[in-house]
C-alpha cells in the first residue's frame, strides 16, 4: 500500500518533507515544462526548426516533454514509484512496447502512401 | 452452515488465493490493467491520425492557424493560449484529486471532502472549454472553397494576411436555389445548410477585389501554405472551385484536410467523454464521502480508485495536446 511514499524526485536531488509538498512540487514542475511548451509553439524558434530524423528538432522537443510530462504523472500523481517493481513493469512495459511496435507501423506505412502519390502514381482517390 | 470449509490451508501460499499479488489491492490492479488498455485504445486513435497527417504531410493545416481564438477577446489571433489554460486546468484538478487521495490515507473527511469538489469543478471547466472550442471549431472564421479534388482554396490579402469571404464577396439577392427539406417532396432526402455564397459569387468578388489571393493547402520550404499570383488565383476557382465551405464537420474542413477535422471530433471527442465519465465518477464518489461511507469502513481506498482513472484521463490529455496543438 501506498501509506509509505518516496519523498524525493529527480533521482534524490529535490526532497521534500511530506506527501502534500511533494504534490504540490510537481505541479510546479508540470507547469514550468507545459509554459516551455506553450512558449516554444508560438515562438518557433528559427534554431529548432532543422530536421533530425525525419522530424523537426521542435517537435522532438515537443514529444520528449510530454513524455517527462507523462512520467511525473504517472509516477507521483498515480503513486506509480510506491508500487512493486512487478506491478510496475507489468504496466509500463507492456503499454510502451505496445504503442512503440504501433506507431513505427503506422508511421511508416503514411509515409509510404505519401510518396505513391508524390511520385504521381495516383492523383488522388481516397 | 458450521460444516463451511472456512480455511482451506493455503493462505499465505502464492497460488493458494487470499494473498495480494504485487502488494496491490485487487481493485486497484484492476484499474491499472484497464488504463493500459485504454491507453492502448488512445494510442491507436493518435498513431492513426499520425499515419493520415504522414499521408498528407505536405498539405495538413498547421494547429497554430487553427485554434487561435480565446473566448470573450474576439478578432484577435492568440494560438495556444487558451488550450495552455485547459491543459492546465486539467493538471490542476490532478492535484486536487491526489491531495483527496493524500487526506483519505490519512482518514481527513472534511479534506476529501472538499479536494474531492475542487475536481469535480475542474473537471467542468475543462468540459465546457472543450465545448466551447468544438463550437469555435464547427462554427470556422475565414471560409474557403472546396475544389473538384476535394482540396481547400483560402484566400489572403497581398501581405499574407487572411481575408474572409464576408469581407469581398457579395451574395446575390435573387437566389433560386432553395434548401431542400424532407416536407418538400422527396421525404427521403434531405440536405445540409446551404453556404451563404454560391462560388460564382466568390469568383465575381475574387475578380473585383485586386488584392485578394488564393491560398492553397501546400506547404512550401519555409512552412507555410503556397500563396498563388492573381491570374492563377481566379483560374483556380474558376476551374476546380465546386463548393463555398464555412467551418468544419465531419465532411469539409475550410482549414484543410477534412481528415483534420474527423481526427479532431473524434479523439478530443472521446477525450472529452472519459473526462465526463470521470466527472460523474468523482461525483458518485464525492456523495459516499458526504455520506460517511469510506469513513465507516476505515478506508478511502475508492477515493484512490478513482484518482488513478482521473490521472489517466490528464496523462492522455498531455499527450492529445502534444499532438494535435503543437507538433
Amino acid at each position: 500500500m501506498a501509506h509509505e511514499h518516496k519523498l524525493e524526485i529527480f533521482r534524490g536531488l529535490w526532497k521534500f518533507k511530506s506527501n502534500t509538498q511533494k504534490i504540490w512540487g510537481v505541479l510546479i514542475f508540470l507547469t514550468f515544462v507545459t509554459a516551455i511548451e506553450v512558449v516554444l509553439g508560438i515562438y518557433k524558434p528559427e534554431a529548432f526548426m532543422t530536421v533530425v530524423l525525419g522530424m523537426k528538432l521542435l517537435n522532438w522537443v515537443f514529444i520528449i516533454l510530454t513524455i517527462v510530462k507523462a512520467y511525473y504523472i504517472t509516477w507521483d500523481f498515480m503513486h506509480m514509484r510506491d508500487e512493486t517493481k512487478g506491478l510496475r513493469r507489468a504496466v509500463v512495459w507492456t503499454a510502451i512496447f505496445l504503442i512503440l511496435y504501433l506507431i513505427f507501423i503506422l508511421l511508416q506505412e503514411g509515409g509510404y502512401v505519401f510518396r505513391v502519390y508524390e511520385n504521381g502514381y495516383i492523383k488522388r482517390d481516397f | 452452515m458450521s460444516t463451511t470449509v472456512v480455511s482451506t490451508g493455503t493462505e499465505g501460499k502464492t497460488w493458494g488465493g487470499g494473498n495480494k499479488p504485487l502488494e496491490a489491492s485487487y481493485g486497484k490492479m484492476m484499474m491499472w490493467f484497464f488504463i493500459v488498455s485504454d491507453a492502448l485504445t488512445f494510442s491507436g486513435f493518435l498513431a492513426a491520425y499520425g499515419f493520415s497527417r504522414f499521408k498528407f504531410i505536405d498539405a495538413w493545416p498547421i494547429a497554430d492557424e487553427v485554434f487561435t481564438h480565446v473566448p470573450f477577446l474576439h478578432g484577435q489571433e492568440l494560438p495556444m493560449i487558451y488550450v495552455a489554460f485547459m491543459t492546465f486546468v486539467l493538471i490542476m484538478s490532478s492535484v486536487t484529486m491526489v491531495l483527496a487521495v493524500d487526506a483519505g490515507h490519512h482518514l481527513n473527511k472534511a479534506k476529501v471532502t472538499l479536494y474531492m469538489f475542487l475536481t469535480i469543478i475542474g473537471g467542468l471547466i475543462f468540459v465546457g472549454s472543450q465545448a466551447w472550442e468544438w463550437a469555435t471549431f464547427i462554427q470556422g472564421d475565414y471560409g474557403a472553397v472546396q475544389t473538384k479534388g476535394g482540396n481547400i482554396l483560402q484566400f489572403v490579402d497581398a501581405e499574407g494576411h487572411r481575408v474572409a469571404l464576408r469581407d469581398f464577396v457579395v451574395a446575390d439577392g435573387h437566389k433560386d436555389r432553395v434548401q431542400h427539406e424532407r416536407k418538400e417532396g422527396l421525404w427521403f432526402v434531405s440536405e445540409g445548410t446551404l453556404p451563404a455564397y454560391t462560388v460564382e459569387e466568390v469568383l465575381k468578388g475574387l475578380k473585383s477585389h485586386e488584392n485578394v489571393l488564393v491560398r492553397t493547402q501546400i506547404i512550401n520550404e519555409a512552412g507555410e501554405k503556397t500563396v498563388l499570383s492573381r491570374a492563377e488565383s481566379i483560374k483556380q476557382i474558376e476551374k476546380n472551385g465546386k463548393l463555398v465551405v464555412e467551418g468544419a464537420n465531419l465532411h469539409v474542413n475550410e482549414y484543410g484536410s477534412p481528415l483534420f477535422a474527423d481526427f479532431f471530433f473524434f479523439i478530443t471527442g472521446f477525450h472529452g467523454f472519459h473526462v465526463f465519465s470521470g466527472v460523474v465518477i468523482n461525483i458518485i464518489i464525492f456523495f459516499n464521502v458526504v455520506l460517511g461511507t469510506y469513513e465507516r469502513r476505515k478506508n478511502y481506498e475508492m477515493v484512490e480508485k478513482v484518482g488513478l482513472y482521473w490521472h489517466f484521463v490528464d496523462l492522455v490529455w498531455v499527450f492529445v495536446f502534444t499532438f494535435f496543438y503543437l507538433v
